[in-house]
């Protein structure tokens, strides 16, 4: 519950820099994902963990874990197996191959239930029972998990996703961005320890997006751990310590801003109003130039150049009285931003481009 | 099968709670009981006071067999939709993360359909006999009052309900499509209706003896469907619509 503080203090650990999972190993795109490493006791642990449907291989021998109080992204294109690996740790399907903990709990038939108690899932669909008043479908579930004072913990919950107004509302009259909040109200029920959100923003408009971005950051600061399935990478940057990028085997795993600078190097872009005459003796030898090669924008006349940089802090000032020296009209210098999207990209691409 | 009497109570109260609010559901389950009283009873009022009294019977024994369709026919319908009827909604996975045990689930769900249906059967039955009773000619009033078929069918509708809940429930969790687990939800559900009827009519001579061996064994039977269909409830077909 997000106003509330767990019982369960063992798995209480709030979230902090040191807290949350150290830099993890980023998998070369193509080339096997390394286990995420985590600091202190992981809240899921997954080792090896495969599914086959058929001759349909879901989920390939995918490893790593994620620490408690930490907001773990998981990504990859549709039928990529996050779903299924989604499943799989809330112990509704069984894996074919491979181990995995969930709230220090063995995945398995000995301890689904005990992991039940302790985790909420929140699927893609909101799953309500429409005939049902949004207080009588968290009273429903409140019973299932066996909680004590189930009134106070419904307002809690449904305070926390703002529908304290709407709580005896027949679910089937609210619009689907309001029924999302529900479902969400449900997951905080039980206090979970480890929370497994399946796009929890879709269909919510941008304020709505931006209340829930909030209580999952509250969430976080509380010790609870999020397992984030989203299509929304700006989400995902936002939100997430680290981000796993899946396409059946896991792609790579890490914090977004590492993963940005494993798979690109640092670029200074610069644009000029005309071509320059010598670009090669402009930027040749400055310090912390690698190199340059023409990029950006080059219309209406102007000139881009993208310099392959060793240190931003470097190049900069030296490219600048270069770039001065030489007459040139600067419009902009500045360091070149990849996003998260661009790793997904490139990773999922690449990808897609060898499975062809 | 261990359960929950509070999460049984808790899927049972939600159950009834949807029942109550679907029109559908209750106007489809209103008619089938109303039709079922209304033939009987027409045709007993209609006996006249000059019938043989083979006549007699034969129409008591058909007035009291027909409401035993009620405890078969509305369980089916409702218990075939129970599971796939949820599991096309989207309600169903979320409900299978939470601690609830299949057991748990399942008699909850059975329960929710077992007491209204009996309910419902006993009050057509009492309903039908005080009709008799208060308008039907005396010679047909006491014959209906003193048929053997009468005190049976206060056995066999809880039996024949229970017959029919898991035989729906069983379909219904391992079906995808809520009207093929409705058909073949009626087809499983009428072998026994079809014993009884083959007693009714005495087309197997009705003794006390056979009548608690029936029951006997309608009672095993439902005790064994019961742990067949927890068995067949599994969380990964019913998630992804397959086993593993």
């Amino acid at each position: 519950m997000a106003t509330r503080a767990r019982a369960d203090t063992g798995s209480a650990v709030k979230a902090t820099p040191a807290g949350v999972a150290p830099p993890a190993a980023v998998a070369e795109a193509g080339g096997p994902a390394e286990v995420g490493t985590t600091a202190g006791p992981a809240a899921i642990e997954v080792s090896h963990l495969s599914k086959t449907f058929g001759d349909r291989m879901a989920v390939d021998d995918v490893s790593f874990s994620v620490a408690r109080g930490e907001v773990f992204g998981f990504l990859g294109p549709n039928g990529a197996g996050k779903t299924t690996t989604v499943r799989i740790l809330g112990t509704l399907i069984s894996a074919t191959a491979g181990s995995a903990t969930v709230a220090g709990i063995a995945v398995g038939p000995a301890g689904a239930a005990r992991i039940r108690q302790r985790i909420s899932v929140m699927p893609e669909s909101p799953g309500l029972y429409l005939r049902l008043t949004v207080t009588e479908n968290l009273e429903y579930f409140a019973r299932l998990y066996g909680l004590p004072g189930r009134a106070a913990r419904i307002r809690e919950a449904l305070a926390a996703v703002g529908l304290s107004d709407r709580a005896h509302v027949l679910a089937g009259g609210l619009s689907k961005g309001l029924r999302q909040r529900v479902a969400l109200a449900r997951t905080l029920l039980n206090d979970p320890a480890v929370m497994f959100l399946d796009e929890p923003t879709s269909g919510l408009d941008p304020v709505a997006a931006h209340e829930v971005h909030d209580l999952i950051t509250t969430l976080r600061d509380r010790g609870v751990t999020i397992f984030l399935t989203t299509h929304r990478l700006e989400e995902a940057e936002r939100l997430c310590d680290r981000v796993a990028i899946m396409n059946t085997s896991l792609r790579t795993i890490g914090r977004p801003a590492e993963l940005r600078q494993r798979l690109f190097a640092r670029s200074l872009d610069v644009t000029t109003a005309a071509p320059m005459a010598e670009p090669d003796r402009v930027f040749g030898g400055l310090p912390g130039v690698r190199g340059w090669q023409p990029g950006g924008p080059a219309d209406g006349g102007r000139a881009g150049y993208a310099l392959s940089v060793s240190s931003v802090a470097q190049a900069a000032p030296a490219v600048t009285r270069a770039l001065v020296a030489a007459g040139a009209d600067v419009l902009s210098i500045a360091e070149s931003r990849h996003t998260l999207e661009d790793v997904y990209l490139k990773l999922v691409g690449e990808h897609g481009e060898r499975s062809r | 099968m261990s359960a929950s009497g509070s999460r049984v109570v808790a899927v049972m109260g939600k159950e009834l709670a949807e029942f109550r609010r679907n029109r559908l559901i209750v106007a489809s389950t209103a008619f089938l009981p109303v039709m079922f009283l209304a033939s009987p009873t027409v045709s007993i009022l209609l006996i006249k006071a000059s019938a043989p009294s083979t006549v007699l019977d034969q129409r008591v024994e058909a007035s009291l067999f027909i409401p035993l369709l009620i405890p078969v026919l509305v369980p089916a319908l409702l218990s075939a939709y129970s599971v796939v009827g949820e599991r096309e909604q989207g309600t169903l996975e979320p409900v299978l993360t939470t601690p609830v045990s299949r057991a748990e689930l399942l008699l909850g769900k059975a329960a929710a359909i077992f007491l209204p249906a009996v309910a419902i059967a006993y009050l057509m039955f009492g309903v039908f006999v005080a009709i008799t009773q208060v308008a039907a000619r005396p010679a047909v009033a006491r014959a209906v009052w003193h048929a053997p078929q009468l005190p049976a069918a206060l056995v066999f509708i809880p039996l024949l309900a229970a017959w029919a809940i898991w035989v729906g429930l069983a379909i219904s969790a391992r079906v995808s499509d809520t009207r093929v687990a409705q058909q073949l939800s009626v087809l499983g559900s009428l072998p026994p209706i079809a014993l009884t009827a083959l007693v009714s009519f005495h087309l197997i001579s009705p003794t006390f003896g056979l009548a608690a061996a029936l029951a006997g064994a309608l009672l095993a039977v439902d005790g064994i469907a019961c742990l067949a269909v927890a068995r067949l409830f599994d969380r990964e077909r019913l998630v992804i619509g397959r086993s593993h």
